[in-house]
């Protein structure tokens, strides 16, 4: 069918192009709200921390909280342990970090207990180097949570934390 | 069709039910005074004195008997109380609240209140029951209460609302039940309550709250703040609402002011 | 409307993909060279508002199932936990139980104007059935929608309507039964409203796409009601004259819609709604939501359990049959002006219902229901196919052009 009446209007009409930029700007900013409402919302926000009590933690034991619906490991180290992890030479390293730089008191190793490769939780005093060996990619971690074998690129985090007391951690 | 529109509000008859509101077949039931509230209306804001008094008003007479299910750090919210951070802090530990989960000994057990924690119910009803048995019949949660009762509007404020906006029906009606004790004699008859019989005895008496910013401490200003403090725990992102409705009015006004133009110079072409 | 497309792809790529589907095509032909009869006043772009309302209904309340929880007793719960706490929570959940009111106020505009401008007459016969089975699911929709919050009236509108299939002999409790999924609404009933709930607005989609297919088959009725003669005198293309008309409408319509949603969001809610459901206590005044009223006014104006149920499904069967219940040749009520005269009558008979709907029973309240509800049934029964015979008709343009251009124009196109 033709249409003797189809008369295109001009595209550079500045009214026209003011229009569909207001148009424009109004579709943008319904799509923020459309966005933003998956991020974290507030009472996740609000339940960002957790306290540990560490007293009945024992020597060589790790302890596995919940923090931010994930799991974090608090690992009561042994002198061994501590002495094995300082010992390593930076060079070995993949993601280079000493162990001072890891935790606050050498004999409370706080990390988040997520491999770094592709999220599983891996098993502690296991691998070669008895820290940590993922389970899905086998991963091995050493005494200070640090990469020593395996897909995964990154050290296991640690997370920001502090001593309330000599025996209570605040994490988050 | 605005018409059968405003019409399906015409008798909300007021209020009800679980809540603890009768509904009045009575034909003298007053309305309550429209109050001059600061959140009023398109520019409307929450008045924080105001908010924080009335904060104290829940907090030294309702919440012994009526439960408010927010979380304390709420009371953090700049649109709202805005209490700081260690001040609720401060509070929420003077709470006992249960711990969602056991303890390393299989216990659930009770700690200090977070403020990411809920108030938790008043210590002489743990739940509803409880209330009940007590008093014969639960205290409503206060949490919804200014949106949760209503009192009828009738012809024609039912369609002058529309345009004025008025939403502060459940807060006027919470400030009128808590006026409204006017029979000396009688501390369960209320001017304003459905039926006039209300379960709750006269609760605030002058002076039993002592303000500290100098507002005198009358039942007129508890009602009225602690009218206000329950709007705002029911609402309580009316202000960023407000804001963005603003915002988002004066833009689609725009738009159709162009859209107009735009339509009428297309359209020229045609005729 | 021949249902060939005139559409001549531009580049190599579209060129590739029409020859692969030709889609690009058929929207051309759908909303950019359609024509529309030049005449088309605001009241045809209700199925553009409508169109947008459908969008909006569907993206807020595909957000709003991310963080609603259908249980029973979590759902009011977490309702408060998307108003609080959940990042513009409160602006998507004001979006849709407002969204749902502006949604049947814009479809009663659309049924109403095609009912003035006998938009249902032959040949858009098919078109008006499926905008009936669209204004059917819609209610469905709503009804399911209203339950979710697990508040009181949710709760009292849910055990209402579906103690209406009771009313249905030997097999009716029965029916309840397996709705509810128990002896009661409850948890099973909830979970199942909101499957439905989710899964309706995508049948209303695809219903939609019929609809406006068998629009584009038959064209658009107009003003005067009649049919398009010289495509070139009595039409325009859809784009930009009625896509830039239509843009105008919506954006004015969502002022007024914005105004509910940001300003008076509960205006149009009810206050017992904030109530936590409790099947122990039925609220003391039971109403539905305005834009289901006339319908429940017709069920309570008859005494009888089983005749009101069964005046209710008529009062909105009946208006599948329109197309032949109404016998006149002149499609446009501008032209007849008796049927003008008895289609206010009726648009009156419907809001009274739906007042006395908002309303408490009383005798009096009963009787007016029961006059309305006469005069609701019978503009549709009677008044139609007889004044179709009787009534004499104003002259009708012989086309739109004739109608709507200024003589010597259009003698001179």
């Amino acid at each position: 069918m033709s249409h003797a009446v189809a008369i295109q209007p001009s595209r550079r009409d500045f009214l026209y192009l003011a229009t569909g930029a207001v148009a424009a700007v109004g579709a943008a900013s319904v799509v923020w709200p459309l966005v933003d409402q998956m991020n974290p919302d507030a009472g996740t926000l609000a339940l960002s921390s957790v306290e540990v009590d560490l007293s009945p933690i024992a020597e060589g034991q790790i302890v596995t909280v919940k923090w931010r619906g994930g799991p974090v490991f608090v690992r009561h180290r042994t002198q061994k342990e501590i002495l094995a992890a300082e010992a390593t030479p930076i060079a070995e390293l993949r993601d280079p970090q000493t162990d001072q730089e890891r935790v606050q008191k050498p004999e409370w190793l706080v990390v988040v207990g997520v491999c770094t490769h592709l999220g599983c939780v891996p098993l502690g005093h296991e691998g070669q180097y008895e820290g940590w060996k993922c389970p899905c990619h086998g991963s091995v971690y050493d005494t200070s949570g640090r990469i020593r074998q395996g897909p995964a690129p990154l050290n296991l985090a640690v997370p920001e934390y502090k001593f309330i007391t000599p025996t209570r951690v605040k994490i988050g | 069709m605005m018409t059968r529109l405003k019409a399906s509000l015409l008798a909300f008859a007021v209020l009800a039910a679980s809540a603890g509101f009768a509904v009045a077949q009575e034909a003298d039931q007053p309305k309550p005074p429209e109050q001059n509230w600061s959140f009023h209306g398109v520019f409307g804001r929450f008045d924080q004195a105001q908010l924080q008094r009335g904060f104290q008003v829940y907090r030294e007479v309702c919440s012994n008997c009526h439960r408010l299910s927010i979380p304390f750090r709420t009371l953090e919210d700049q649109d709202g109380p805005g209490y700081s951070e260690a001040q609720v802090k401060a509070l929420a530990a003077t709470y006992q609240v249960t711990n969602d989960e056991p303890n390393d000994q299989g216990k659930i057990f009770q700690r200090p209140g977070t403020p990411a924690d809920t108030f938790p119910p008043p210590d002489a009803f743990p739940n509803d029951q409880a209330a009940a048995a007590a008093l014969g019949k639960a205290p409503p949660d206060m949490w919804l209460l200014a949106k949760s009762i209503k009192y009828e509007r009738g012809f024609p404020w039912f369609i002058t609302d529309v345009f004025t906006g008025y939403q502060e029906d459940g807060t006027d009606l919470i400030y009128g039940v808590l006026t409204g004790y006017t029979h000396k004699d009688d501390p369960q008859w209320n001017l304003y309550y459905p039926g006039h019989r209300i379960a709750m005895p006269m609760p605030l008496q002058d002076g039993a709250v002592k303000y500290t910013d100098g507002t005198p401490d009358t039942v007129q200003n508890y009602a009225k703040d602690v009218a206000a403090f329950l709007t705002w725990a029911a609402e309580p992102t009316m202000m960023e609402r407000k804001r963005i409705g603003f915002r988002a009015i004066v833009f689609l006004i725009v738009l159709s002011v162009l859209m107009y133009l735009v339509k009428k110079r297309i359209w020229a072409d045609a005729h | 409307m021949d249902g060939h497309s005139t559409y001549v792809p531009k580049s190599g790529i579209a060129r590739w993909l029409e020859q692969r589907l030709p889609i690009l095509g058929l929207m051309h032909s759908s909303f950019i060279s359609y024509p529309t009869p030049r005449n088309l006043n605001y009241f045809w772009t209700f199925g553009a508002i409508l169109s947008a309302m459908l969008g909006i209904q569907i993206i807020t309340g595909v957000v709003l199932a991310m963080h609603y929880v259908p249980s029973s007793k979590m759902a009011f719960d977490s309702i408060e936990h998307i108003m609080r706490d959940v990042n513009f929570g409160w602006l998507v959940r004001y979006l849709h139980t407002n969204g749902a009111s502006f949604f049947f106020l814009a479809v009663y505009m659309h049924i109403f104007r095609g009912m003035y401008y006998g938009s249902y007459k032959s040949p858009r016969e098919v078109l008006w059935i499926l905008g009936v089975i669209i204004y059917v699911l819609m209610m469905a929709t709503a009804f399911m929608g209203y339950v979710l919050p697990w508040g009181q009236m949710s709760f009292a509108g849910a055990t209402v309507i579906t103690n209406l299939f009771t009313a249905i002999p030997l097999v009716g409790t029965p029916i309840a039964h397996w709705l509810w999924g128990g002896y009661a609404v409850g948890d099973p009933t909830l979970n199942r409203f909101f499957s439905l709930h989710y899964l309706l607005p995508f049948m209303i989609v695809g219903v939609v796409v019929l609809h406006v297919w068998a629009l584009h088959v038959v064209g658009q009725n107009n003003p005067d009601g009649v049919d398009v003669k010289d495509v070139a005198r009595d039409t325009v293309p859809f784009t930009p004259y009625a896509t830039v008309k239509d843009a105008f409408g919506v954006c004015v319509f969502f002022i007024i819609y914005a105004w509910f949603v940001f300003f008076i969001p509960n205006y149009l809610l009810d206050a017992d709604n904030y109530n936590p459901a409790n099947p122990l206590v039925t609220p003391a005044h039971i109403v539905p939501e305005w834009y289901l009223l006339p319908f429940y006014a017709i069920l309570r104006a008859i005494p009888n359990k089983l005749m009101g149920v069964l005046a209710l499904a008529a009062a909105m069967g009946l208006l599948v049959f329109l197309p032949w219940l109404d016998t006149s040749p002149v499609r446009s009520g501008k032209y007849r002006p008796l049927f003008r005269f008895f289609f206010w009558i009726f648009v009156i008979c419907c809001v009274g219902l739906g007042y006395l709907g908002s309303q408490e029973v009383s005798d009096s309240a009963t009787l007016v229901a029961r006059i309305l509800a006469l005069g609701y049934f019978g503009y549709l029964i009677v008044v139609l196919p007889v004044l179709g015979l009787v009534e004499k008709t104003k002259p009708v343009p012989t086309s739109i052009a004739d109608a709507v251009l200024p003589k010597g124009v259009a003698a001179a196109e």
